[in-house]
């Protein structure tokens, strides 16, 4: 007999997952933002928020200071702001979310970009009385640059405003106007203030002109289960699983994580880069066989042939295979201290394979606060995004970014300090 | 509803799943720091899925200081057996008599700090070239901040601020001699997520993380579990009372709670309902604001 409430464990073990992102500039409020989903979806607990209160009093602010929560690093703390990419963690009873709150300093580009690569949506900050800045646009383009499928834009601080309808409009109409440049087909407009917690969770009474769902009902009910391509198949090869003991003494398995399409035993499939082709003979779980496999899941797939496949290889469906090739197009967000230039090398790794490349031109150079062209550019600086052309000294198996994010992109690593200098999206 | 679904701990553990390939694909000599608590059981779970029907192909290490339950080293050792795996033992008892390591002294000494020096000896001396760890990063402020793929100096020292740009699912694990890096394949998982998994694939875990009866005393408004080791003060009376572990650490900072579950249904119904953060009761963590940050920066798990 137990003394405990019964915890619904049917309906937890069902929930999916929903992977969004913040952006905004600096004090539109967003680690507030996070505070307050965290805290009105009671996903705080006692001793943090009496290290919150305890922080707070010690830094001699009045109110609680919700950002405290958010800001992990002793200078982050110390400077108040926020420097890394941090990870937060929520569940309502419909779903799960992972928050990348990323910061909104221009020179931590990057971060940004890196919250938005795993992103089912984007929130982005407008505080209401600055209305749609030169970092709105920035943080509209990256989104859409990666591809986030919604976006969900917050016009924040509608307390100092005093609710007025009008300012939420003209920024709604000011930023409908400049997104029809972006690629990004769901966007909705939410009036909030993080710190009363007007539509944040709770529906405001302040704002009955509103009639729109709250923030937390678009993250709760957004469609998702349609992010992946489940349509080409594509199978990149991490490791071989050969056990060498008496039960298994043939089995030989090829592990990796689907990250396209749908394979099923019998399913004609093609292994790049050899080009053999052959059919699917199981599909390997824990201790069982599957009927099918599709993204994201990790699985081993056994083929009919022996066939010589290494980290780096690709099984595809053989009537509708990617790309192959060692010239590559591509969007590129320069991430590196030191300048990308023309006939620069780096090493490349893409999906499982991994080779080098040399930069072989910059098409242009993005201005991201117009999204205007420029030419004629001899290097790239960090956080600049461009067009360019690579060549590898392999081909990469891939397909263009806007059909699937996994096989199309790809990051650049600067030889010697091994960094992660830049980030590809294959065009 | 697409009929190609994943729910969200099927999702996390393939993206586990899909981690730990990617360390045993991409470095030389792996290995999985193993500490005896709920998370680095879930992982050791993780890993035989992971390269099922072979072996792990990693040692276990665990960092012993000398002051654990006694529970927790048969589970260790009938685990070790059972997944046909190597141990390695890195003792803090050893650093210290080699004199590597001062012991702390007065009343709330741990050996918990000291773990870092002989995980990092460790280290070093099996020349291991990424550690993977049961890090979550809704434990603590500072975790939220760390990368999966964790680059390490020569000094196994963290740099917060200067961090890898980690994007999609490309890892990136290149590294000079002498370097290393943990992995921290459950990063994005919940406290909760990892119960109800334990829950879903039936994990058999220590006795302790479930109700018994155990000498306990009360300090600085948390109860520990007494061991002969541990000084008291005169204030502090021993009492016995039916506790359990909600996390499983060096047992001079464990908190241990008050509890009657007996199941896991009970475990999840009660931490459905609690509200304090697991990591509430250690002591590890109260020393200072920053407490993890700094201790992260040196090396610590």
């Amino acid at each position: 007999m137990s003394q405990f409430e019964q915890f619904d464990n049917k309906g937890y073990l069902n929930m999916d997952l929903l992977r969004f992102t913040t952006a905004g500039s600096v004090d539109d409020g967003k680690s507030t933002l996070i505070g307050r989903l965290l805290y009105d979806s009671k996903s705080i607990f006692e001793d943090q928020l009496e290290a919150v209160e305890r922080d707070s009093k010690r830094r001699g602010m009045d109110e609680m200071n919700l950002a405290l929560l958010t800001d992990g690093l002793r200078d982050e703390r110390e400077q108040g702001i926020t420097i890394d990419v941090a990870y937060r963690y929520f569940a309502t009873p419909k779903r799960k979310f992972i928050i990348a709150d990323t910061p909104g300093h221009i020179q931590y580009t990057r971060n940004m970009v890196t919250g938005a690569s795993t992103a089912n949506l984007a929130i982005i900050l407008i505080d209401a009385r600055h209305g749609v800045i030169e970092q709105t646009f920035r943080h509209s383009y990256i989104a859409s640059l990666l591809r986030i499928p919604h976006l969900a834009v917050c016009v924040n601080k509608m307390d100092l405003v005093n609710f007025d309808e009008e300012v939420f409009n003209k920024i709604r109409e000011d930023y409908s106007a400049f997104s029809t440049k972006l690629d990004v087909k769901d966007i909705r407009f939410v009036p909030i203030s993080a710190l009363k917690g007007d539509n944040v969770v709770d529906r405001s009474t302040n704002m009955n002109w509103y009639d729109g769902p709250t923030l937390m009902h678009i993250l709760e009910n957004i469609y998702i289960a349609g992010d992946y391509n489940y349509t080409e198949g594509r199978f990149p090869v991490q490791t071989i699983i050969r056990p060498y003991n008496d039960e298994y003494h043939d089995y030989r398995g090829y592990a990796g994580r689907i990250a396209g399409g749908v394979f099923k035993p019998g399913d004609e499939v093609v292994v790049l880069p050899s080009g053999f082709t052959t059919k699917i003979k199981a599909i390997d779980t824990y201790k069982e066989s599957i009927p099918e496999a599709f993204p994201p899941q990790s699985v081993t797939i056994r083929l009919e042939d022996e066939i010589d496949i290494s980290r780096g290889g690709m099984i595809a469906h053989t009537e509708n295979q990617p790309q192959s090739s060692q010239d590559i197009e591509m969007m590129i967000c320069w991430m590196g201290e030191k300048p990308l230039t023309v006939r620069g090398k780096y090493v490349v790794k893409h999906t499982t394979a991994d080779c080098k490349c040399m930069v072989q031109s910059i098409e242009y150079k993005v201005d991201v606060n117009t999204m205007n062209h420029i030419a004629c550019v001899e290097n790239l600086k960090l956080n600049d995004i461009a067009k360019v052309k690579i060549r590898t000294t392999q081909a990469l198996h891939f397909d263009s970014y806007s059909k699937n994010r996994i096989t199309g992109s790809l990051i650049l690593i600067e030889e010697g300090s091994n960094s992660t200098v830049g980030v590809g999206m294959i065009i | 509803m697409s009929k190609y679904h994943l729910n969200h701990l099927k999702e996390l553990e393939s993206e586990s799943i899909y981690i730990m390939r990617e360390v045993a694909a991409q470095f030389e000599n792996p290995c999985l720091l193993f500490s005896g608590g709920k998370d680095s059981i879930v992982m050791v779970h993780l890993a035989k899925k992971a390269f099922w029907p072979a072996r792990i192909p990693f040692p276990l290490v665990h960092i012993d200081t000398g002051h654990n339950f006694e529970e927790t080293l048969t589970y260790r050792d009938s685990l070790v057996e059972e997944i046909g795996a190597k141990l390695v033992i890195g003792s803090v008892q050893e650093s210290i008599n080699k004199g590597k390591a001062t012991e702390e002294k007065g009343i709330n000494a741990s050996r918990n700090k000291l773990q870092t020096g002989t995980l990092l000896d460790t280290i070093e001396a099996h020349k291991f070239d990424a550690a993977l760890g049961g890090g979550r990063r809704d434990e603590e402020k500072a975790r939220a901040k760390e990368r999966f793929f964790s680059h390490r100096d020569e000094f196994g020292q963290w740099d917060p601020k200067n961090q890898r740009p980690e994007l999609w699912n490309i890892f990136n694990g290149k590294k000079n001699i002498g370097e290393h890096f943990r992995v921290f394949p459950i990063s994005n998982w919940t406290e909760m997520d990892v119960w109800q998994y334990i829950y879903q694939e039936q994990i058999a875990l220590p006795s302790l993380y479930f109700t018994h009866e155990r000498d306990v005393f009360e300090r600085d408004g948390m109860w520990l579990a007494h061991a002969p080791f541990m000084q008291l003060k005169p204030t502090e009376k021993v009492e016995k009372k039916r506790i359990r572990c909600r996390t499983i650490g060096d047992i001079t900072c464990t908190g241990v709670t008050f509890s009657e579950a007996s199941s896991l249904e009970d475990i999840i119904n009660e931490i459905a309902s609690t509200r304090v953060t697991e990591r509430g009761g250690r002591a590890d963590d109260k020393r200072s604001e920053a407490a993890m940050e700094d201790r992260k920066k040196e090396g610590y798990f």
